[in-house]
């Protein structure tokens, strides 16, 4: 009754045209801001257009993980299947040993590629000349900015048998190692090369938080007697918990989901043993054995299994630290 | 917040002034070794580069010794022409060009509009239109949902708009820019419409104009993100001609390391030569970047900044 009411009115508001419309206490229905801000959601039509077709239809499009997909039928499948893929991959073998290698590999990037920006901020911030500094920061940050293809390529030159690398292990006297052929190699190549490429740039939000610290803590601090290490151990890390903690939670997000294109150009066969991981396997099996249903299955396996990572992170630091994303 | 950032003093010279008399030895000690430790950093990361540059310009045969590490031995420029004269490569730089252009008028396009409409506190229904971008950035299609709506629904196999279109929308980029435009007050909004300006007029007009830094980021991060993307038209396209030129790369490496040095021994000489034109290839497609780099270096750290400080 009141909605009609008020519709009634805003009717009458519209038509009359010169008279200044009151404050608007009456309440602001989708009619009404419609008519008023149409071009300001004539903005929005593309963007939505895009998220409903390439972010949620893929997302719906999940569901062929429970149904039987046939290329050229439906793309949401076409009869169901239950959990039946998601039992062919538990119980297969070669799940699990990918499985684990993503484990592996995503928890040595996380204990390695975590720490280290913080500490290379707390390096840079002891710097007293800003010309040294900002050398440093522009150098750091270079191999963020290059093609995962040519990281992989650099890889490639400096582990060859007449690559950098063993260069220095036939000057120090031992013979040339073919690394990329080695599976016990593939782990440390790896995490190398995320370091190289990522440290430098992660400094970023640290440097950041650490100009947003209150100067006169560290007076304080020097007064009480406080020295160089006792300031950055009780000032300089709490200053930077809250960033700390924001990007370790996305960072556990990421866990399950480890380097995919870099893992997928530096694997080879003679080294899947310790080199392949989820999304790969799942980029061999599901696109170039076409095996849609089976792929998606464990596709969806491990954005669940990523969900429920940052989720309970978030909880459980929020709880812990009172600091979290949302 | 922007203006916060800008206007810090800076804080570590302060700090440090104050400090430079009373050092201790220990911190003196520190000091040095802090500076060197980072100066090895710096060398180490930019090692790959150089050395790089020093294969591509050695002969294969001082390559294959094992000898090439900073300075180029048996000095050429044979493989900068073969490879310049390949017009496959040609086809491709120019293919990368051409998405990376395509790809960024798109992004920026949803980007911007999408960002000033979700930035306005009167629009309703504002936390859904962000609840709605910010879900996709913790759960998503997967690999596969994604191939057959690309590959099988919309039929982009073969398609430049499999390569431009799919990755138009970064939600860090869309907070970034929504967290700019907050900045912009709605008084501004009213006073422009008593003008005559609608809102059309008021984005093109008044908004944009005002946001050349943070539009001059936002295109670097996508720009940068195109140039460098293989995995997108490594997947859905088969044409040669229509690769970018990182896949040009890829299949290079791939053709030289990946068989090659599994099959070892017999070859050699080709691993080699693949050895010289891959370092070349590398090198002119990130030369782009490197180029640029310097001068650009700092919108992308503001532009990351920006992001964090309301995120």
């Amino acid at each position: 009754m009141s909605m009609t009411k008020a519709r009634v009115a805003e009717v009458a508001v519209g038509g009359v045209e010169p008279t200044p419309a009151p404050p608007p206490v009456r309440a602001n229905t989708w009619r009404r801001a419609l008519r008023r801000d149409w071009r300001l959601y004539s903005f929005l039509v593309a963007p939505v257009l895009f998220l409903l077709v390439f972010r949620y239809l893929p997302m719906a499009g999940n569901i062929i993980a429970f149904r039987r997909f046939r290329p050229g039928s439906s793309i949401f499948g076409d009869e169901w299947v239950g959990f039946y893929y998601f039992e062919a991959f538990i119980n297969n073998q070669a799940f699990w040993s990918v499985f684990w290698n993503t484990v592996i590999l995503g928890a040595l990037t996380l204990l390695i590629c975590f720490p280290l920006p913080i500490v290379l901020a707390l390096m840079l911030n002891e710097l007293r000349s800003r010309r040294f500094k900002r050398v440093v920061q522009t150098i750091s940050y270079l191999p963020h900015f290059l093609s995962i293809v040519i990281v992989a390529g650099i890889v490639f030159q400096l582990t060859s048998l007449d690559g950098t690398i063993n260069q220095i292990v036939r000057a120090a006297g031992g013979d040339a190692i073919p690394f990329m052929q080695l599976p016990e190699w593939f782990r440390t190549v790896y995490v190398s090369s995320e370091v190289w490429q990522t440290v430098g740039w992660g400094t970023i939000l640290y440097l950041a938080a650490l100009t947003t610290i209150d100067e006169q803590l560290y007076e304080a601090a020097r007064i009480d007697g406080a020295n160089r290490w006792q300031q950055t151990w009780h000032i300089t890390l709490p200053g930077i918990r809250p960033t700390m903690v924001v990007l370790l939670i996305l960072n556990i997000g990421s866990f399950m989901a480890v380097g995919f294109e870099k893992v997928l150009l530096l694997q080879n066969p003679l080294i899947y043993s310790t080199g392949d991981v989820i999304s790969t396997y799942l980029y061999r099996v599901g696109i170039q054995s076409a095996q849609f249903s089976y792929g998606t299955a464990i596709g969806l396996f491990e954005a669940v299994i990523g969900l429920v990572l940052v989720l309970s992170a978030n909880v459980v630091s929020r709880r812990l630290v009172g600091a979290s994303l949302w | 917040m922007v203006t916060d950032l800008a206007k810090t003093p800076d804080i570590v010279a302060v700090r440090t002034a104050g400090g430079t008399v009373k050092d201790s030895t220990g911190y003196r000690v520190f000091r040095v070794v802090n500076a060197t430790v980072l100066t090895v950093i710096c060398l180490v990361t930019l090692y790959p580069f150089v050395n790089l540059v020093a294969k591509s310009f050695s002969s294969e045969g001082q390559i294959a010794a094992g000898n090439v590490n900073l300075i180029p031995r048996g000095f050429n420029t044979t493989t900068f022409q073969a490879v310049m004269s390949d017009p496959m490569f040609w086809t491709n730089y120019k293919n990368t060009v051409v998405y990376t252009v395509v790809g960024t008028v798109i992004a920026m396009a949803i980007t911007s509009t999408y960002a000033y409409a979700i930035s306005r506190p009167y629009l309703k229904g504002r936390m859904f239109f962000i609840g709605i971008a910010v879900f996709t950035m913790f759960f998503g299609g997967g690999l596969i949902p994604n191939y057959i709506l690309v590959a099988n629904f919309l039929g982009w196999r073969n398609s430049m708009w499999a390569v431009v279109v799919p990755g138009a929308l970064s939600i860090f980029n869309l907070l970034v820019m929504k967290s700019f435009f907050e900045n912009f007050p709605t008084e501004l909004e009213e006073a422009a419409t008593i003008d005559g300006l609608t809102t059309y007029g008021v984005f093109a007009r008044i908004v944009l104009p005002l946001s050349k830094a943070v539009i001059a980021t936002m295109t670097l991060f996508y720009a940068v993100g195109l140039w460098n993307s293989w995995f997108s038209a490594f997947l859905y396209l088969d044409d040669k001609d229509l690769f970018p030129v990182t896949v040009y790369l890829r299949n290079l490496i791939a053709a030289a390391t990946g068989s090659q040095e599994v099959t070892g021994g017999a070859g050699a000489d080709a691993v080699q030569i693949g050895a010289n034109i891959q370092a070349v290839t590398m090198l002119l497609t990130v030369l782009p970047i490197i180029c640029l780099y310097p001068f650009l270096q700092r919108y992308f750290v503001s532009g990351v900044m920006l992001g964090s400080v309301k995120g």
